[in-house]
């Protein structure tokens, strides 16, 4: 998970008290790419154009497969994304949507951007009918953790577990 | 994972002038509310002062401001300064750390102690004061059972 905008207040103002920046939210297309590689890239520190290259396909389809690719404009750049899906069924959990990525430039952080592209998320998941959306963020990413907890989001009825394939398995006779 | 009589009573002072930042309110309007001790929560406050999160306001009135940013100020921030421990109700004695059992045991309890802190630092003042708007808006299961007897509703079977 990238880093995004943290906790607002209800009206952010920058120092010199202009109105904060007017953006606007669409579904990505296939020429928003580049710019999502690169932002992937800036906001989680990690460039992965592979993976967005097979990725990108399934994301902005359509409504058909309920997976979702959600970019933020301003004056005429892209500037934010989300990414996310409905999963269903996944160790008896009824259908939820999940939002598994998320990047906001740095140069527009604390003007709700990220918060923006998550709601128009939760909007396209009420649309599937889904009640309920799940993310997963590492514990020590406290970032993230408030920010998501900001929107309303809060512990869910799952527990992530994990395990280190480099060592050895218990509880298996072999 | 226990908590002190002291942190709980911070904890609502802190929300309590965190929801309005401009108001100021007495030691006595804040104990009232909560029916808490005046006397306990007068120290609690010396204490948030001193943190800086509340500020003391002189003159006619009286009473505390909130001083901080709802924003950035984590229930963390608020419970790390009266809890000398945060650490998980496993004490694993020393000489037993040494044991596989004892390890064991310390992972569960470093598991415990990490969700606990990771939970705290991730909720702010402005979060949990928005969770307790909206639980203000919704009935009460007693005012719901009052709604059902009264035969607005049907109860659920």
């Amino acid at each position: 998970m990238s880093q995004s905008d943290t906790d607002l207040p209800e009206k952010p103002e920058d120092s010199t008290g202009a109105p904060p920046p007017k953006f606007s939210i669409r579904q990505a297309a296939a020429n928003d790419y580049d710019c999502v590689v690169k932002l992937d890239a800036q906001t989680s520190g990690v460039s992965k154009p592979d993976y967005w290259r097979e990725i990108f396909p399934q994301y902005i389809a359509g409504d058909e497969n309920q997976r979702y690719l959600f970019v933020a404009d301003l004056d005429g750049q892209t500037v934010g994304f989300a990414l996310g899906e409905v999963r269903a069924w996944e160790f008896g959990s009824p259908p939820c949507g999940w939002v598994f990525g998320l990047g906001v430039s740095t140069r527009v952080r604390e003007h709700r951007v990220g918060s923006a592209l998550v709601k128009a998320m939760f909007d396209r998941f009420r649309e599937d009918g889904v009640a309920s959306v799940r993310t997963s963020v590492s514990r020590r990413d406290t970032l993230n953790l408030s920010f998501f907890r900001s929107l309303g989001m809060t512990a869910g009825p799952y527990v992530q577990l994990e395990f280190n394939l480099d060592e050895e398995d218990i509880g298996l006779d072999r | 994972m226990k908590i002190q009589k002291s942190t709980t009573f911070a904890l609502f002072a802190v929300l309590e002038l965190a929801r309005d930042p401009q108001a100021q309110l007495a030691t006595g309007e804040i104990a009232d509310a909560y029916g808490i001790s005046v006397h306990h929560l007068a120290k609690v406050m010396r204490q948030l002062v001193r943190a800086g999160l509340i500020q003391s306001v002189r003159g006619a009135g009286g009473g505390y401001k909130f001083a901080a940013n709802p924003n950035r100020v984590t229930l963390y921030d608020v419970v790390s300064l009266f809890e000398d421990n945060l650490a998980s109700e496993f004490d694993v004695p020393g000489a037993s750390v040494g044991t596989g059992i004892g390890r064991a045991l310390q992972m569960v309890g470093d598991e415990i102690e990490d969700l606990t802190n990771a939970t705290l630092q991730s909720i702010t003042l402005a979060t949990l004061l928005r969770h307790a708007a909206r639980a203000e808006a919704a009935p009460t299961s007693t005012e719901i059972r009052e709604i059902v007897s009264e035969g607005h509703l049907e109860p659920l079977t």
